[in-house]
């Protein structure tokens, strides 16, 4: 920092100049577009395709009395409790837990099993949970084995196949990183406590889940940005559809923009996704940064 | 960074690195054993189907077990040229990244400067933002700007979200390497970039792979960036060709859409391997903003 040599100091910095421009250009500057387009009515196509009107706040007033948008907000919120703060992260936590103490075979084979679904391809994998979920397919056959008639799951319960689905997409994620905090648990502290008398919930409620309690609020922060801005997954099982009854944000913005050419009103319901990823990233560094001191 | 990190430098040396719990117990292993069932099971479909003429929905051993699938796709029209253009779109990106990263991730793992933590802390805020949200808005500046239906735009964009967490992480591999052995080469009078590219670079050959391979997978499986951004045939990759062939097919040719998606999946499930086998905390570590 010295004042001495300004120009040298900056010039250090030269190499950083790429990857400033590639993040303006095509991260910082489709933010600020979005914010702007949210206030004109740009269409896809035609006459405000090429000269957007500014319609001040009209997109977001739609936006609160467009019956679609709290609908998905609602469905939104289902989707990501249901499936990254409940299900990939209680059970990644649960698989994790079960592999401290199970036969290494077994949990190297059953962490595989887990990764596998998350390494494919996000359009294979929504294509196999297509296909389990259909109405010929093997969930059905499974049901059918033990006696019970199914039904056609994406039609009849869309929400459940697409949180099940995302649940079996992703647990890995969080699994990994409960393996790792659990190895960091000191051994001695949970043999102590055994010594002591404490159960094994006791154990865990009152010294496993504190001693990694800022694993579980990364988990979480990372798991729910994650699923967020799920939309493969959903656009291959349901299209959003039956009638919209699974159309989260992400699909309800691609439709309004890309199917019914309403570009501001698209952006509309990105940039309030964009605010919600912006707040969730500013508490996501300022644990990690909490964490450092 | 550092939860994950530390997550993934333990999945590096794995369950073998923690074998304290000496008995195992067996209703551990039965629990463990049918979660892990239950997570198989979508993929058998996708097997049993690939090799069955007659495949539906319905996972069953095929009748007349047959590689006639995969032979029905392997078209250059169907399979090789949206394999080609996943190939180009996964490398290019890959490489933009990496060059751009390591240039990046010099200045700051070596010099200490005002600019540093703010830098690294808002592209850290960057790796949050959901890339599906800003699908529409960057639609529609691609339009603005003419670069709708351009490999090489859409090469740059996808660089551009990779490189976050790809700085982040060339950046902690690049902090391994210790300072001393550059100053050896400034003092014979090496520039810094001369020292980067004798003397670091070839030290974190590992990391780079990593770092790579990372972003090359992450591109590969991307199927809503192309789907938005490429509008020709031609210049589609294989997420968004198989999604038109299912939407086509899909219907009629379950066990060819099954045979198509196995052979797009395999170079990533080998790179995977490669990446887990060597060095795979930190690819897990990379994971953390898969999606």
């Amino acid at each position: 920092m010295s004042a001495r040599k300004p120009a040298r100091q900056h010039l250090r910095l030269l190499p950083v100049v790429p990857s400033v421009l590639l993040l303006l250009l095509f991260l910082a500057a489709p933010v600020l577009w979005s914010f702007h387009a949210s206030f004109t009515n740009a269409a896809l196509t035609g006459r405000n395709a090429r000269n957007p009107v500014w319609t001040g706040v009209d997109n977001y007033a739609r936006l609160l009395t467009d019956s679609a948008f709290p609908a998905s907000v609602v469905l939104t919120v289902v989707f990501v409790v249901a499936s990254a703060i409940v299900g990939q992260n209680l059970l990644g936590l649960l698989i994790a837990g079960l592999m401290t103490r199970a036969r290494k075979p077994v949990s190297a084979f059953v962490g595989t099993a887990v990764v596998a679904a998350w390494v494919l391809p996000e359009i294979v994998a929504a294509f196999a949970a297509y296909a389990y979920f259909s109405k010929d397919g093997t969930l059905n056959q499974l049901l059918a084995a033990v006696g019970w008639a199914g039904t056609d799951w994406l039609y009849t319960f869309p929400m459940v196949a697409v949180v099940l689905a995302n649940i079996w997409r992703g647990t890995a994620f969080s699994m990994l990183v409960y393996r790792a905090a659990l190895a960091d648990v000191p051994q001695d502290i949970s043999e102590a406590a055994l010594m002591d008398g404490a159960s094994g919930r006791q154990r865990l409620v009152f010294i496993t889940l504190p001693l990694i309690r800022s694993s579980i609020a990364t988990n979480l922060m990372l798991v729910t940005l994650q699923t967020l801005a799920v939309f493969t997954l959903i656009w291959v099982m349901t299209a959003g559809g039956p009638s919209n009854t699974s159309t989260t944000l992400p699909v309800l913005a691609y439709q309004e923009a890309f199917k019914f050419g309403d570009i501001g009103y698209g952006t509309a319901i990105a940039s309030v996704l964009i605010v919600l990823g912006l707040v969730f990233g500013i508490a996501y560094v300022r644990l990690l940064k909490g964490e450092h001191r | 960074m550092t939860t994950t990190e530390r997550a993934a430098r333990r999945t590096a040396s794995g369950s073998a690195a923690s074998p304290e719990r000496r008995q195992a117990s067996a209703p551990a292993d039965a629990a463990l054993l049918l979660i892990g069932a239950c997570f198989l099971l979508p993929l058998l479909w996708l097997v049993f189907a690939s090799l069955d003429t007659n495949a539906g929905y319905q996972t069953r051993m095929p009748a007349n077990a047959s590689l006639s699938n995969f032979a029905a796709v392997l078209t250059p029209e169907l399979l090789l040229r949206p394999l080609w253009n996943s190939l180009l779109l996964s490398g290019g990106t890959a490489m933009v990244t990496l060059a751009a990263a390591v240039l990046a991730a010099y200045p700051l793992s070596r010099f200490q400067s005002r600019f540093n933590k703010p830098f690294l802390y808002s592209i850290l805020c960057g790796t949050c933002l959901p890339i599906t949200a800003i699908m529409v808005p960057v639609y529609g500046l691609f339009v603005q700007l003419r670069l709708l239906d351009s490999m090489p735009s859409t090469v740059l964009f996808m660089a551009a979200t990779a490189l976050p967490m790809a700085v982040w992480m060339t950046k902690n591999f690049m902090d391994t390497v210790p300072v001393s052995l550059e100053e050896a080469a400034w003092m014979d009078g090496a520039s810094g970039l001369t020292a980067l590219r004798t003397v670091v670079l070839p030290l974190m050959r590992q990391g780079l792979g990593v770092v790579f391979i990372f972003v090359f997978i992450q591109t590969w499986g991307n199927f809503f960036v192309p789907f938005i951004l490429l509008l020709s045939p031609s210049k589609q990759p294989a997420s968004v060709s198989i999604f038109s062939f299912f939407g086509q097919h899909g219907a009629i040719a379950y066990g060819q859409l099954a045979a198509f998606s196995i052979l797009y999946s395999v170079p990533v499930l080998v790179l995977y391997v490669l990446v887990a086998r060597g060095a795979g905390g930190s690819f897990a570590l990379s994971g953390a903003v898969k999606g």
